[in-house]
């Protein structure tokens, strides 16, 4: 969870909010790519992208 | 209770780790000395675990870890440039985000986990800006109580240029020049134009540059084209490169060849084809374009500071060249640039940052003309009798051991003398990418073959790569025009007039090998062929056991000075143990090696 207090600090600090929907987005396809791989859920991934 | 501070580099070229103990530097290395990979990118561990060795502690010993860049900073900048130039880039986003997605985001946690081999405290983890670190390892350990501060490289997070004041244990920095906008990145454009590995063959274009023929109109040319089609330069030294023309934003590659042959008239040169006229006519432009460049924002630093010194840092402050240029402009009255001035010195500049900055403590500084905090950039590892006799016994190596140092020094230098060429391996390794006379090949500048057989026969490089001299301090003014010292190679000087011979009429007509086979002067080992030299000056004080070495063959051969090149090999790390210099020494065609006390000689191994 410490990645998530440092990136909100950064974002606040930069006034870079706009950068947050795309961060978002990235860090929940990494997750799924990573977590899903060999995984039986991993063909109803295609249909979320 | 002492503070003790790790400064770490890695990730992106040139690893490397230094801790401060209550400010000052005590160990210091990259982590290609050690896992034996040139430019070795990844966590420097074996480094770090050195310079905790050499600080004679435990790593829960230390105040703070701190990494020489800031990775969300570095982040925003690669999704606003992607951002920026969509829908192109794809392809380079596709590549890239999921190594930041997967890792690099989360740089703190990998760090931690690459930090528990170490030991198991948790040691607070702090993140200083790319160019701030490389501005803290110019200013910090220099001589000046106040300076002004220039950084350039190709590009830290969004920085790649940066103007500031250092002032005791402040650093102001004033003006900074954003990516894409970046003169290192435009000088690595060229480098891989011409056939050169970016990032590391920089310093082969570099060495290229004065084959180009100044007064030929081509060379005139392009760098009309240069500065017409490729780069705004402004008066302050600031520029905007024509992204039309480069690639390196969103793509794979540094330039948009189809447009750049277009431009040029010439295609990229592919890599080990043959250096043709038309391609050093190229570096000699780029060269001089960078040179302008860098001249145009040290006017600025003067102006925006009104110091009388200047500290220099970041990978274009490593272009002996331009540093020479800008010396002779005596725009500033001292200048100092860090010998690591690449990224393994950013873990300096880092490490001082957390003294100065997050502790608040003050600074202690020598007045100018005495020494540096550096120690002579001599803080890697050291090995003694015992270490060289394991390599003596697990190579069974035939030596002559030497009770007598004076004797041995005697012995060398008259080996130098009679041409043959010696690995010179003593006391502790150098932090930078310059071997200053502790991990060295030596040689007689007097000699005409030797710029050749150095080249081919021990580099195994490209015959046209010059060579630099070693003189002994108190004797630089009887060789070149230099009026300061450069104790770490940084400064490239014209040679003193007296000493160059009468060139032919069709010199320039002559090939390269002709024109590199040419005697310039009485020392054409290490004259370059513009008869220029990147000059190191050695004192007593900083080194003395290569000053007595060099003072010997003097006193032998009437010259104060050896031509010194890495000891290493083509494509490898500087060697860094006994071990590492004995195999080298096999591979090539070294004829003798000094280790310590002990002479090996080759026709006996």
């Amino acid at each position: 969870m410490e990645i998530i207090k440092d990136l909100w600090t950064f974002l606040k600090v930069r006034k870079k909010f706009w950068l947050v929907p795309l961060i978002f987005m990235l860090l929940l396809m990494g997750i799924l790519t990573i977590y899903t791989t060999g995984s039986a859920i991993a063909p109803f991934i295609y249909t979320l992208f | 209770m002492s503070v003790f501070i790790l400064g770490i580099s890695a990730y992106y070229h040139d690893s490397a780790a230094v801790i401060l103990v209550d400010g000052e530097i005590i160990a210091a290395a990259q982590e290609e000395r050690f896992t034996r990979i040139k430019h070795d990118s990844s966590f420097p561990i074996m480094a770090s675990k050195y310079v905790l060795q050499e600080a004679g502690i435990e790593y829960d010993e230390l105040s703070a870890v701190v990494f020489y860049d800031k990775p969300f900073l570095k982040f925003e900048r690669l999704l606003e440039t992607y951002h920026a130039f969509a829908p192109f880039g794809l392809k380079s986003f596709l590549t890239a985000i999921p190594i930041w997605i997967k890792e690099k985001l989360f740089m703190k946690k990998m760090l931690r986990n690459e930090l528990k081999k170490l030991g198991s405290r948790k040691i607070p983890i702090l993140f200083s800006e790319h160019h701030l670190s490389h501005a803290a390892s110019a200013f910090f350990p220099s001589p000046f109580r106040e300076a002004a501060i220039l950084t350039i490289d190709g590009v830290g997070e969004w920085a790649t240029a940066t103007i500031g004041f250092g002032e005791n244990n402040k650093i102001n920095i004033q003006k900074e020049l954003h990516f894409p906008h970046s003169i290192g990145l435009l000088y690595s454009a060229f480098t891989y134009y011409t056939g050169f590995k970016v990032n590391s063959g920089e310093y082969k274009l570099m060495g290229l540059a004065p084959y180009g023929i100044n007064e030929s109109a081509q060379t005139k040319s392009y760098k009309d084209k240069i500065l017409t089609e490729l780069v705004e330069v402004r008066e302050d030294g600031s520029l905007l490169l024509n992204m039309k023309y480069f690639n390196f934003a969103t793509g794979l590659r540094m330039t948009k060849n189809k447009l750049w042959t277009k431009l040029f008239g010439i295609p990229p040169r592919p890599p080990g084809a043959e250096i043709t006229q038309t391609y050093m006519n190229m570096a000699l432009a780029i060269q001089q374009v960078t040179e302008e460049i860098v001249i145009k924002m040290v006017r600025t630093a003067k102006n925006l500071t009104g110091s009388k010194n200047l500290v220099m840092a970041g990978g274009v402050a490593l272009n002996s060249v331009a540093n020479g240029k800008l010396l002779q402009e005596e725009i500033f009255d001292n200048i100092w640039i860090q010998p690591a001035a690449g990224d393994a010195g950013g873990a300096l500049g880092a490490a001082y940052l957390a003294w100065h900055l997050w502790k608040g403590k003050k600074r202690s500084i020598n007045s100018f003309e005495q020494l540096d905090a550096m120690k002579g950039a001599y803080l890697g590892p050291e090995f003694n009798t015992k270490d060289i006799q394991k390599t003596i016994r697990s190579k069974q190596a035939k030596h002559q051991y030497f009770e007598d140092f004076d004797e041995l020094i005697r012995i060398t230098a008259s080996k130098i003398k009679e041409g043959n060429v010696i690995g010179w391996f003593q006391g502790r390794m150098e932090f930078g990418p310059r071997a200053l006379g502790n991990r060295s090949i030596l040689g007689d500048a007097r000699n005409p073959e030797m710029q050749k057989i150095l080249n081919l026969k021990i580099k195994y490089r490209e015959g046209f790569r010059p060579f630099a001299p070693s003189v002994l301090n108190e004797d630089t003014n009887q060789y070149f025009q230099l009026k300061c010292s450069s104790p770490y190679m940084l400064l490239v000087v014209p040679v003193k007039a007296e000493r160059l011979k009468d060139i032919p009429e069709n010199y320039q007509s002559l090939s390269l090998n002709e024109r590199l086979n040419y005697q310039r002067s009485d020392i054409p080992a290490v004259t370059h062929i513009d008869n220029s030299a990147r000059v190191q000056t050695v004192k007593k004080e900083v080194n003395p056991k290569f000053w007595q070495l060099i003072k010997e063959f003097k006193n032998q051969t009437g010259y104060g000075l050896l031509v010194n090149t890495s000891f290493n090999v083509r494509g490898e790390p500087i060697v860094c143990t006994p071990d590492d210099a004995y195999q080298c020494f096999l591979r090539t065609e070294m004829d003798y090696l000094v280790l310590g006390n002990f002479l090996f000689d080759k026709k006996e191994q």
